[in-house]
């Protein structure tokens, strides 16, 4: 009996807790909306097939417990019974599914006037590249990353305006599109800021995206959300969305490529000098 | 039908008679069922002892010195790798299933009981290769039971050296058991039961385990591989799963491997894996509820068909675990469709419980509460998981603390109290005693009320983003403070209710010989390991000749008939109502 009694507490405390917590979305600061409105329209739904079936689980329970006199019934079957339920189960799982699968389709068709910034993982640190005044990022090689700044090929023409950012911060336009092109030089990382809600893996070897558009200006942490070893939880980036001004006086202060080596052949030409 | 090699018409038991032959060598599935019963709760107590620790990290980070980022990677990947292979797996298939399939069909024992034996023995091997593992230098992998490559072979990975590689060893052992036992559960199924025990007379427990282990004949053959091509890339250097990477600032040799294709087989086995450990529970509770709501379960063949396309259907649905693995996004529609239609028969069974308490007269064993209490955490568990399976709704969710709640609700939580109420059930078969009523229910309610402290607010840190397999929180701004105070209290409740455990491990031995003595069929059952004619059953099970099945097992509060349950073994009476 108590069992009834603390299923029916149990469920109280199920509803409450969600209204009542202060642990939900962070504020949103991406155009996706609509995942946070299915998301919602999800617990609405499932929080009421929760409560539903819960609570009549407790009354029956309540209703048959042993007594005295009491015999259970015999039905094997209930073919009427068993097709509402059936169809009226589908018909939920539809309602949530159909427009998750539209938004879905939003999430991986990327609009044409987005721009592309490339985010790179390694252990355990981020860094950042815009393809410059071509819209092209120049070709790449993971073996190459030691011997020129980002492993961008030299012979490649389109990288040369390519804008380097070795650092863990990366600014991006508020209101502009953006398609994040992510690439791992060693192994899985996951690029996930939760106030954009979208998030994806990095993986060695090929080329993942997603896009957004930023809708508010702000810092937001850029954490990895996929395993990649020790230093994971301390895999940390930042994301700064900007205002026209700020973000072109930032993108100003960015090197392309061909002035990162043209300062590190002067570096290099200096240090020899200085040995001699 | 009838094939076992225990001859018939054996006038007394003569069974192996010396200790060793009976008890530590023995090919009696009643034995093995405990010894892998045993081995599974001893390594499973090292699960729950690493998830104390994982809880002091987390609930009350920098308190302990001996957990750094290391050992807690370590902790995270053991404690998921026991639990869902070493404890639940083995419990499930290895313990009941071998307890329960010859007594449940009426044969005398597995068809092939010397491969059954094997089996224990290379389970018991792979244990012991798997805890070894923490001895080794660098110690056991902390690659996240995912073992995802490259970063599970190379460093910057605890354990990436030898620990890795026993870890892989160890599956390797631990599929080379689960075949040879695995085949045994399958052909006595088919093959062993006794005169008029049709297939669809089969209590739901049977039908259970037996999906179960043919899902498991195909699903962790993908693991071998998988594992295999992975110790090939580790140690002859192959690049089945390494593409061009450098590590620790150096280019290694590695190049034209797919990491995706490592996830891919995992998951066609990790997905299959969670019905693994899921349908026999669905099928024991469903006999749980029956006998002791006394009532024939709701719609038997309904359930069957369940079982059954469930199992079908969940080696097509692996990829919605790889939604943002950077695999073609494309297949995100396919596989969040097959994921939801999954929902249905799932939906079907729970609906199929309620109605079986519907109408009955319900009786509040310990069984009993443990099976409400798995009904209740399984609907939160697999409503959650409408969340993550229609994939832009699992984008924010995934890798966050929600994929944590969901899978401990849905594949931790409700297996492991249906594994609690079965033992409680059949306790009294194996042992002749019931267990202890005043101990049992201590346990009962800590861990039901426990874990369900435990895990249901872990949603909620999860729609702030938090994510899982983090050794710190700290400095990230986007966390509210809040949140680690709740952390703290989740890892209390996970405290007190590892104690709870101790209580119920305490009253596994005690009752033993303090037990209140039990009859052969204390619970009035009607199916056949309840009719053996001595309880706890000896050498052969069924004396001198075989049983013969005039019926279903739910003949239970059968109108015309005066007691409330007729066992399997009695004759259809003229006029009386039959179903089966
Ligand atoms: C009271 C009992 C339990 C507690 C307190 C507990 C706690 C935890 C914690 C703290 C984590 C790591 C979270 C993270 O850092 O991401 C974890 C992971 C996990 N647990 Fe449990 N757990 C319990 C029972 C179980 C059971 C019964 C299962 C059986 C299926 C299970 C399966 C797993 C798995 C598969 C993982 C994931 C490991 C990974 O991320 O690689 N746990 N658990
Ligand atoms: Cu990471
Ligand atoms: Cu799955």
């Amino acid at each position: 009996m108590i069992i009834i009694v603390i299923i029916v507490l149990l469920v109280i405390f199920s509803v409450v807790f969600s209204f009542v917590s202060p642990w939900t979305y962070v504020p949103i600061a991406a155009d996706w909306s609509e995942i946070d409105l299915l998301l919602t329209a999800t617990l609405w739904i499932t929080g009421a097939v929760f409560v539903a079936v819960s609570l009549f689980m407790a009354y029956a329970l309540y209703k048959y417990r042993q007594s005295a006199g009491n015999r259970a019934d015999f039905e094997p079957e209930n073919k009427r019974l068993e097709l509402i339920l059936a169809v009226a189960t589908s018909v939920g799982v539809i309602a949530m599914l159909a427009p998750g699968l539209v938004v879905w389709n939003k999430y991986i068709t990327v609009p044409d006037d987005a721009k592309i910034v490339e985010a790179v993982g390694q252990q355990w640190s981020w860094a950042f590249r815009l393809p410059g005044e071509d819209g092209e990022f120049g070709l790449v090689s993971t073996h190459d990353i030691y011997e020129t700044p980002f492993g961008v090929s030299a012979s490649d023409p389109a990288g040369s305006d390519d804008i380097i950012i070795d650092d863990n911060e990366l600014h991006l336009l508020l209101g502009q599109p953006v398609k994040m092109v992510l690439r791992s030089i060693d192994v899985l990382h996951n690029f996930y800021v939760p106030q954009f809600r979208a998030k994806m893996d990095l993986v060695p070897g090929i080329v993942t995206y997603f896009w957004i558009t930023p809708t508010r200006t702000g810092t937001f942490e850029i954490i990895c959300a996929e395993l990649c070893g020790v230093g994971h939880s301390q895999m940390r980036g930042y994301v700064v969305v900007d205002e026209k001004k700020e973000y072109n006086e930032w993108l100003a202060e960015q090197e392309t490529y061909a002035k990162l080596v043209a300062n590190e052949r002067n570096d290099n030409v200096e240090y020899a000098q200085n040995s001699e | 039908m009838v094939s076992t090699n225990i001859e018939d018409s054996e006038l007394d038991s003569h069974g192996p008679q010396t200790f060793l032959t009976k008890y530590v060598w023995s090919q009696d599935h009643k034995v093995i069922a405990i010894q892998y019963m045993g081995t599974a709760t001893a390594i499973g107590l090292v699960a729950l002892v690493l998830s104390w620790f994982m809880r002091l990290q987390i609930g009350f980070p920098d308190t302990f010195d001996f957990i750094d980022s290391e050992s807690y990677y370590q902790y995270v990947t053991m404690h998921g790798m026991i639990m869902v292979i070493y404890l639940l797996t083995a419990f499930f298939l290895g313990g009941f299933g071998n307890y329960l399939i010859p007594l449940m069909v009426g044969a005398r024992d597995m068809v092939f009981p010397y491969l059954n034996m094997l089996s224990y023995w290379f389970y018991l091997l792979s244990v012991i290769i798997l805890a070894s593992s923490f001895f080794v230098p660098g110690g056991a992998t902390g690659a996240g039971w995912t073992l995802y490559p490259p970063q599970s072979i190379l460093e910057g990975t605890p354990g990436s050296d030898w620990g890795i590689i026993l870890m892989l060893v160890s599956l390797i052992v631990f599929i080379i058991a689960f075949t040879m036992g695995g085949l045994n559960y399958v052909i006595t199924v088919l093959q062993a039961r006794t005169e008029g025990m049709t297939m669809m007379r089969l209590p739901l427990t049977i039908w259970g385990i037996f999906v179960a282990t043919i899902m498991g004949l195909l699903a962790f053959p993908a693991l071998f591989v998988g594992g295999v091509m992975m110790m090939f890339d580790k140690v002859l250097g192959t690049s089945f799963f390494i593409p061009a990477i450098v590590s620790m600032g150096e280019s290694l040799e590695y190049g034209g491997g797919s990491p995706l294709l490592f996830q891919h087989l995992f998951w066609f086995f990790g997905h299959p894996e969670v019905y693994i450990v899921a349908l026999p529970g669905f099928g024991i509770v469903s006999d749980l509820i029956s006998v002791h709501a006394r009532k024939n379960i709701f719609g038997y063949r309904q359930m069957v068909w369940a079982i059954v396309i469930i199992g079908a259907l969940s080696f097509i649905v692996w990829a919605h675990h790889m939604y943002v693995s950077g695999m073609d996004p494309a297949f995100g529609f396919f596989f969040a469709i097959t994921t939801l239609i999954i929902a249905l028969p799932t939906a079907i069974k729970v609906y199929n419980w309620v109605l079986t308490l519907w109408r009955g007269n319900i009786h509040f064993t310990l069984p009993m509460l443990f099976a409400i209490a798995f009904v209740f955490t399984f609907v939160v568990g697999g409503l959650t998981g409408l969340f993550l399976g229609n994939v832009v709704v699992d984008v924010p969710l995934s890798d966050t603390y929600f994929v944590v709640a969901h899978f401990h609700m849905v594949m931790g939580v409700a297996p492991v109290l249906v594994v609690f109420g079965a033992i409680y059930h059949w306790y009294p078969k194996a042992t002749g005693r019931m267990m202890n009523q005043t101990m049992g229910h201590i346990h009962f309610w800590v861990t039901f009320i426990g874990t369900y402290l435990i895990f249901f607010p872990m949603h909620f840190l999860g729609f702030v983003g938090i994510p899982r397999r983090y050794f710190t929180f700290d400095g990230l701004d986007f966390i509210p403070e809040s949140a680690l105070t709740l952390n703290a209290a989740i890892s209390i409740a996970a405290f007190v209710v590892g104690a709870a455990q101790m209580v119920f491990l305490f009253n596994l031995f005690w009752s033993i010989r303090n037990g209140k003595k039990a009859d052969g069929n204390p619970w009035r059952a009607t199916s056949m390991e309840w009719q053996t004619p001595q309880t706890p059953p000896v050498h052969g099970n069924w004396g001198a000749s075989l049983p013969v099945v005039h019926r279903w097992a739910y003949d239970y509060s059968l109108p015309g008939v005066e007691e409330d349950f007729v066992p399997q073994t009695i004759p259809v009476a003229e006029g009386e109502m039959d179903e089966r």
